[in-house]
């Protein structure tokens, strides 16, 4: 039978060398944060003739904008990113009508504009939320797989699996943002929080295994349990993630730019989720109920003794 | 008592007729009427429109109750009606904000002008004063900086007029920099007289008005009518009948706006003048709603576009469609006839789920429909879960009936509960969703949900009860139906666990 939990420390091992350089990137670079965390403006418009941001750029520096970034997009679209612009407001007039004199007229496809105050709430409940959700979840494990000796251990091994999803998207994120400018919007936590309830869904589905294998003592050892619970759900594990990834790439690829950061978001971190939950959840169930981390610092300990 | 395959198996068939019925557009099949109120309710992002977030900006010293909220609610709410939006949003958020949104409404500057505005209508006794357009006034009724602190513009074209600070604690000189007293003026709009001088009596308000309309005066100007209810009518034919040939002001805001002459008693109607065809619009608007009862700001707005969202559409579906037809294509390479089996599961999976959406009705955003088709996946997930199992069931030598309801067991507990965790992170995301996008969040959040929930009805029920009926045929039962070599089973078939 293929060993998957005997070589559990190359899985983790995997999983660092994916998560670290993200964490780097974190620590230097931060995330990207779009306007609904920062506060803002995103005014998208379509021009009647092509034109270059340095003009854009220009026009709105004559009205004592500066700080503004301007994206030039398929059919004329320009995309302008500033400080907030208030629907209704005089500047908002005085701006579109300096936009008209030069570049002619143009259609408003879309303005964005969030207070800088709402901001800073929207970043605190985003983090509230992602909280909340794996509180719930640890709650509904340990309430679930209240019938084995240590009910709470596998809702701790799921949050930690899930934190490693988290890590995994937020990291690469962080990495997209400092080298392709993409942003952390609100649409950005729905994915964050989706792709934590599929993570858990896919880790359960193992546990659930170990659970009923354990209950018929399917094997010796804990450890070949959990080998053998991984190695019947593999292929469901795989073909429910293949399924989805299915879906998820025709929404990247043909479902235009608006919801393509989010897709991307589901997509990384679902393969991730179907990573986590086969490599790490239950191994480190394993690690656990084995005491490796006990006998660890047992050996640092005696090897740091004075002799 | 047992309900047997073929029963459920009818009422299966009944209940995918009435969806794909709800499903088709209003016009198919619906000799009765039935369907013309249901419709698929689109969001914002999907056909364009306004969505706006006001926040109570009261003055210094004053707290907004739930009730002031839900009263400025309530007057939103006729002012957007008001303005002829199907379908609009108007919900109070937390204890300071309300969420507006107006589908389909592509005039931005227009509902910000509207909703904004505290529009307090005040007939004045201006003490023999012919006060010109345009002052700014305090009144009986309170002092100028309390309704007038958001700056909105007047027929005059003058500078909106903002009044300075009026400290109300006239006698104490000491200023606490920390506290400031009253909103501060924006400086660039000086106002255009000191609001210090004297208090005017407040006659009418705006809450005694019985109804407002745009009607045209004996010269045909375009005017604001309005109807006075019978107790005030009675005081301002009082007032007017003992103040002949003395100037009177209207005041909107504690800025003149109309200042004449009374030159007969009035009872219960009036007109106010010199409005441009807009004003005379939106002000007749806001006086029949009534005045806000705190000043509002807006704190976020998104506009949309038509365009972009009908682009979005078409894209979305496009996507869809493939993703549906690779999973179906895996799902039958893969699992033979039970995976062909789960397609049709699937695709009355999708027939339910629409109906429920059209029926409900959830208002579909682009996250929304990304929520679906993630859906998708899950639906099929439960499926393979049970085929999984069952598969594993034929191998140890099981009947085939035998395994089947061997693996729908084993597969349930699995089922139930990754599917509970992705409901409990959908709860999460919807109350999320009301503090941060509103709908948009809120859509994805409910259309994942109601995808989980209805996914395990179509795996428990659909799927088990075509497996049923189809495998008790003789035709179906060679194992390679299910992907399964003969060699692949165990030679000594276990009777009990």
């Amino acid at each position: 039978m293929l060993d998957l939990v005997g070589k559990r420390y190359y899985w983790f091992l995997l999983s660092i060398l994916v998560i670290v350089p993200g964490m780097i990137s974190l620590a230097i670079h931060g995330l990207r944060l779009g306007i609904d965390f920062t506060g803002g403006s995103l005014w998208e418009l379509q021009m009647s003739r092509p034109v270059q941001p340095g003009e854009v750029r220009q026009v709105l520096a004559q009205h004592g904008i500066d700080d503004a970034l301007v994206q030039t997009a398929a059919d004329n679209v320009v995309l302008i990113r500033m400080r907030e612009l208030k629907e209704g407001s005089s500047e908002k007039e005085q701006l579109s009508a300096a936009l008209r004199d030069t570049f002619g007229d143009f259609t408003e496809l879309r303005l964005e504009s969030v207070g800088p105050t709402l901001g800073t709430a929207i970043r605190n409940r985003a983090v509230i939320a992602v909280t909340l959700t794996m509180l719930g979840i640890l709650i509904y494990i340990a309430w679930a797989f209240r019938n084995t000796n240590n009910p709470f251990l596998y809702g701790i091994a799921a949050i930690i699996a899930m934190l490693h999803d988290v890590a995994v998207v937020v990291g690469i994120f962080s990495i997209l943002g400092w080298l392709r400018g993409v942003e952390i919007d609100a649409l950005f936590v729905t994915a964050l929080l989706t792709v934590i309830g599929f993570s858990v869904h896919d880790t359960i589905v193992v546990f659930d295994r170990i659970r009923e294998n354990y209950a018929r003592r399917a094997a010796p050892t804990f450890e070949q349990i959990v080998n053998y619970s991984l190695v019947q759900t593999l292929v469901r594990s795989l073909n429910t993630s293949l399924t989805v990834v299915f879906t998820l790439l025709a929404l990247y690829l043909l479902g235009g730019e608006t919801i393509r950061t989010f897709v991307l978001a589901l997509l990384i971190g679902i393969v991730s989720g179907t990573y986590s939950s086969i490599f790490n959840a239950s191994q480190i169930v394993v690690v656990w109920e084995n005491r490796e981390l006990h006998r660890l610092f047992a050996r640092l300990r005696r090897q740091h003794a004075p002799a | 008592m047992r309900v047997r395959p073929w029963q459920t198996f009818l009422f299966i068939v009944l209940l995918s007729l009435a969806a794909i019925w709800v499903d088709l557009p209003s016009q198919h099949l619906d000799p009765f009427g039935w369907k013309q109120n249901i419709t698929v309710r689109q969001g914002l992002d999907l056909q364009g429109g306004i969505q706006l977030v006001l926040e109570a900006r009261p003055p210094a010293g004053v707290t907004v109750t739930q009730e002031v909220l839900q009263g400025t609610r309530d007057t939103i709410e006729r002012r957007v009606n008001g303005l002829g939006v199907s379908e609009p949003v108007v919900q109070t958020r937390g204890n300071t904000q309300i969420l507006v949104e107006l589908p389909g409404f592509q005039d931005p500057e227009r509902a910000v002008r509207v909703l904004q505005r505290t529009a307090l209508l005040e007939i004045i006794d201006t003490q023999g004063q012919f006060l010109p357009v345009g002052t700014v006034v305090n009144t009986s009724l309170g002092p100028a900086s309390e309704s007038a602190a958001t700056p909105t513009p007047t027929s005059t074209g003058a500078a909106t007029a903002t009044p300075d600070a009026t400290v109300t604690a006239a006698g104490s000189p000491v200023v606490d920099a920390a506290t400031p007293v009253a909103p501060t003026a924006t400086p660039e709009t000086p106002p255009t007289t000191e609001p210090t001088g004297p208090v005017y009596e407040t006659i009418i308000t705006g809450a005694d008005l019985a109804d407002a309309y745009p009607t045209t005066d004996q010269f045909g100007n375009l005017v604001v009518g309005f109807e006075l209810k019978p107790e005030a009518a009675e005081k301002f034919y009082q007032y007017t009948s003992s103040h002949i040939d003395q100037p009177m002001s209207i005041v909107v805001d504690k800025q003149v706006i109309n200042t004449a002459t009374i030159r007969d008693a009035i009872r219960d109607r009036g007109i106010i003048q010199r409005l441009n065809a807009q004003e005379v619009r939106d002000l007749a608007l806001q006086l029949k709603s009534g005045a806000l009862a705190v000043p509002l700001e807006v704190v976020q707005s998104r506009t949309v576009g038509p365009t972009l969202g009908q682009d979005s559409i078409q894209k979305s579906i496009v996507a869809g469609l493939v993703g549906l037809g690779l999973v179906a294509l895996f799902m039958i390479l893969y699992y033979r006839l039970p995976g062909f089996i789960s397609v049709i599961a699937l695709l009355l999976y999708a027939s339910y789920v629409f109906a429920l959406f059209k029926l409900i009705p959830v208002v579909l955003t682009l996250p929304g429909i990304a929520g679906f088709i993630l859906s998708i996946g899950m639906a099929v997930d439960a499926n393979v879960l049970i085929f999984a199992r069952i598969r594993e069931e034929l191998r140890l030598g099981r009947p085939i009936a035998r395994a089947i309801e061997e693996g729908f067991n084993h597969a349930w507990p699995s089922i139930r509960d990754s599917n509970i965790s992705t409901m409990i992170s959908c709860m999460i995301l919807f109350w999320f969703g009301r503090y941060v996008g509103a709908t948009i969040i809120q859509g994805f959040a409910l259309t994942l949900f109601i995808g989980v929930a209805v996914s395990m009805f179509t795996a428990i029920v659909v799927t088990r009860t075509l497996l049923r009926l189809l495998l008790n045929r003789p035709l179906f039962r060679d194992l390679r139906w299910f992907g399964i070599s003969p060699a692949q089973v165990a030679k000594a078939p276990t009777g009990a666990d």
